[in-house]
């Protein structure tokens, strides 16, 4: 049973990069953009079944960090410059969001 | 060329992206999950933020991609530490193929 799931998962993610990276006709920034957000799917399929909340906490931070990384391919393909200042934004908050979530997880409060 | 040399940059941060977000996936609990996806961090953005900067030079979109990699440096280790710190101390249990938990035993020797 084991094997089956490794071997969907396996035809999945290879047909999904073939399709992506050799039919469509795009820039190579789009392409690339597109392959950040099949990563997001999975970071988004952790927060909706991890068992834990601790779990729930770290996809939602790495996903801050696939956003930024995202904005910083999607600026460089516009030439726009304040889509990089979204990013920016993104990463302080996403690591206060962090800290602050961390710490209702231990029990205390904000203000200890 | 450095046009090149950046593009490299990107393709290498968006495999490490890739895979930190399989490992996220695939490994059996919280901790092993903060390990493998915190190499997004450090390898995965920052890779694409130093190849954006290599294919823009010094313009403000260039300066720009320095500043995030400058905040995701400085930020994302302490929320990862501050997430397993309070993992640890709210009792998420480890995996069964835990061999040794020294930070289990120090808190024990502390009590006594």
């Amino acid at each position: 049973m084991k094997w089956v799931r490794w071997l969907i998962g396996l035809v999945v993610i290879v047909a999904f990069l073939i399709w992506d990276l050799f039919f469509l006709e795009l820039a190579l920034e789009v392409k690339l953009i597109n392959i950040i957000l099949f990563c997001a799917l999975f970071v988004l399929f952790r927060v909706i079944v991890g068992p834990s909340p601790a779990d729930r906490i770290v996809a939602v931070d790495i996903l801050g960090i696939l956003i930024v990384g995202m904005l910083a391919l999607l600026s460089s393909y516009y030439e726009k410059s304040y889509l990089l200042d979204v990013g920016l934004i993104w990463a302080l908050m996403s690591f206060i969001a962090s800290l602050a979530f961390a710490k209702i997880l231990e029990g205390r409060f904000l203000d200890d | 060329m450095i046009d090149v040399i950046g593009k490299i940059f990107i393709i290498f941060g968006i495999a490490f992206d890739f895979f930190g977000v399989l490992g996220l996936v695939r490994l059996p609990d919280v901790y092993n999950r903060l390990q493998a996806a915190t190499k997004c961090v450090t390898f995965g953005s920052a890779g694409i933020l130093f190849g954006v900067f290599l294919m823009h030079g010094f313009t403000n979109l260039g300066f720009k991609a320095l500043l995030g990699i400058v905040f995701i440096f400085l930020t994302s280790p302490v929320a990862a530490h501050a997430i397993s710190r309070a993992a640890h101390r709210s009792n998420i249990p480890l995996t069964d193929k835990t061999i040794v938990d020294h930070y289990q035993d120090d808190k024990e020797l502390k009590e006594e």
